[in-house]
């Protein structure tokens, strides 16, 4: 990793607050939350179903716009931005990795991986020599025209890790990414994550396994909108 | 960007081939429907305008049908027809039957025509072989005759009938030439007689045979066609003086004018059956519409996804309005085939020219890509404005 983007703020959140009109009656999901990933951190952010981990997933992702509070991805503040800008830093920025793996059945994982890349506009021949090399950074050397419905529950999320990388993202974040697989095959993504880490990638992990918030080298709690740094012990 | 969206729009369309097919069943019979229509009816429409301009453009025809004083027009009347301005010339026909021989074979009802030279130098392809009637021909009075082919198959089979002789009303012809098969024009189908064949004498001839010396029917060549309906007023005044105003002694038609009238009647019955058959394309239009609509609600954690991945509302909508305008556009190049497919058929049929009309198949191709667009707007758009977090979370 270069020197100078050591410490390097990713994301910078202060006060966010996402309030929902439900009829009428508003509901606070997020109240107050202050978070800052520095680059190259792996970050779990731990909680209960119910707590608000999906909304806050979804803010930082940007796919959602917080109530109030200021958000700083990247050094952008991305608040206010419009819904293509927003399709824009979700490109460039963000690496999504979900809990069902999200893979369109009709592609092969080459095709897969490659979506991204046509989003971020990546000219066609450069995209299928990037994808390839994504998903042999995750051991799939092998699999590249194998559909979705011919991998593993565990291939199926290298495939969907892959695509998260090929944009080389700032951030990946990954929601329950084990939540759909067995145990073991669990282990070996997180032993993935890890590698990732060490490469100098930044991920941010939301979860509500100790077990698996284990893996992260730093763990925040989130407990009915409100966000507390602490080990899983005090979970 | 729109590559990637052309193909997976195709990609879409090919793997829900059932589907799809039904979906643009609607359009490609409304296609077929208007393709076949148009071409068809412009098929026969050329074959008309063909067999009318046989006659040549310029030609105004009267018959005579006389009073009861006059039964047809005098050499004084055709002299006075003839010096109006822009008539070019006169080609009176004198028509009846008599029995024809040539020596040995006798055939009963044969019509006979008398015609001037003027008739074969306007006629293009009126021969197949031999010569046609001269001025030389009626100055001499020769006794030459062309016949057609009814005639020569029954008296000459297997012989070449140039050089024989024909007798005609006990006079002694010699053929100089064969009229080809299938050059008669309408007209002269329309005047003639009998179907047992047909000989051309000189008119001079031919009006001596009958013993009159007046004519009712006559061709009258005009040099300035844009002048037509002028020069028909000039001469229906010669035929009124010479007929004392009695207007229904004589009938003047004006064929380009016919043709013209038949053009217009034609070209509104086919625009109003396309009309009609583009009702087809709206049900179809509906029904691209209504699978669009599945589509986006079947694919709508395909949608959150491909936002999630950072494509923008309008990529979305790109690839699904691609989608509907891909499948309106398949059905109508099917429709396009099948039509032209069909209206060969119907050419064959009706023994009439097949030709592709390239303006039939734009105005198909152009209407089922708007076809397209408007019933995969609403469709498109509705996939574009999908949250991203309720379409992930539909999964």
């Amino acid at each position: 990793m270069d020197e100078k983007t050591l410490g390097e703020k990713i994301l910078i959140m202060d006060d966010i607050t996402k309030v929902y009109d439900m009829g009428g009656e508003k509901q606070t999901v997020l109240k107050g939350i202050h978070l800052e990933v520095s680059k190259g951190e792996f970050v779990a952010v731990l909680g209960p179903s119910g707590s608000g981990k999906s909304t806050l997933m979804n803010i930082i992702g940007c796919l959602d716009t917080p109530t109030s509070g200021s958000y700083v991805l990247h050094g952008r503040d991305v608040g206010g931005l419009d819904e293509d800008a927003l399709a824009g830093v979700r490109s460039k920025e963000i690496g999504f990795i979900f809990q069902s793996f999200q893979l369109l059945p009709r592609l092969d994982a080459l095709s897969n991986v490659e979506l991204p890349l046509i989003y971020s506009g990546v000219p066609a021949h450069e995209r299928s020599a990037l994808a390839e090399k994504m998903l042999v950074r995750v051991g799939l050397k092998e699999k590249l025209h194998h559909y979705p419905n011919q991998l593993s529950g565990g291939q199926q999320q290298r495939v969907a890790i892959a695509r998260a990388l090929c944009n080389n993202p700032a951030i990946l974040l990954a929601d329950e990414p084990t939540g759909a697989l067995d145990q073991q095959t669990g282990k070996q993504v997180m032993s993935l994550f890890h590698d990732l880490n060490e490469e100098g990638h930044t991920i941010l992990m939301i979860t509500h396994d100790q077990g698996i918030a284990r893996h992260a080298r730093r763990i925040v709690r989130l407990l009915d909108g409100i966000l507390s740094e602490g080990g899983v012990e005090d979970a | 960007m729109l590559k990637e969206s052309l193909r997976m729009s195709w990609q879409n369309i090919r793997a829900n081939k059932m589907r799809s097919f039904l979906t643009i069943l609607g359009i490609v019979i409304g296609v077929t429907a208007i393709i076949a229509l148009i071409t068809t009816v412009e098929g026969a429409t050329q074959e008309m305008t063909r067999q009318f301009s046989e006659l040549g453009a310029g030609k105004v025809s009267v018959s005579v049908s006389g009073t009861a004083l006059k039964r047809g027009l005098t050499e004084a009347d055709l002299e006075r027809l003839s010096e109006l301005d822009n008539v070019e010339s006169l080609d009176p026909t004198v028509s009846f039957t008599r029995h024809v021989s040539n020596g040995q074979r006798l055939t009963e009802n044969v019509t006979i025509e008398g015609r001037n030279a003027v008739y074969f130098q306007r006629s293009d392809g009126l021969l197949s072989a031999g010569r046609g009637l001269t001025p030389m021909d009626m100055d001499r009075n020769s006794h030459v005759c062309v016949i057609d082919a009814t005639l020569r198959s029954a008296l000459y089979p297997g012989e070449d009938p140039i050089g024989q002789t024909l007798i005609v009303g006990g006079q002694r012809f010699t053929i100089v030439g064969l009229l080809s098969d299938g050059s008669e024009d309408v007209m002269s189908v329309m005047f003639s007689s009998g179907d047992e064949g047909k000989v051309i004498l000189p008119f001079l001839t031919a009006q001596r045979m009958v013993h009159s010396n007046s004519v009712t029917s006559l061709g009258i060549y005009i040099h300035d066609t844009t002048r037509t309906d002028e020069t028909i007023d000039d001469i229906e005044g010669v035929l009124n003086a010479a007929f004392n105003y009695k207007d229904d002694a004589y009938r003047v038609i004006n064929l380009e004018s016919l043709l013209d009238a038949m053009d217009t009647m034609l070209g509104m019955m086919t625009t109003m059956l396309a009309g009609i058959a583009s009702i087809a394309l709206l049900v179809g239009g509906i029904g691209i519409m209504n699978m669009m609509l599945v589509s986006v609600s079947e694919r709508t954690m395909e949608i959150g996804l491909r936002k999630a991945l950072g494509a923008r509302p309008k990529a979305i909508q790109v690839q699904f309005l691609l989608e509907a305008v891909m499948l309106s556009l398949l059905g109508g190049v099917i429709g396009i085939l099948l039509g032209n497919m069909l209206s060969l058929v119907f050419a064959l049929w009706l023994e009439i020219d097949f030709t592709l009309s390239a303006g039939a198949i734009l105005l198909a191709f152009l209407f089922s890509a708007t076809v397209g667009v408007i019933f995969g707007w609403a469709p498109a758009r509705k996939a574009s404005q999908l949250n991203p977090i309720d379409a992930l979370r539909s999964m």
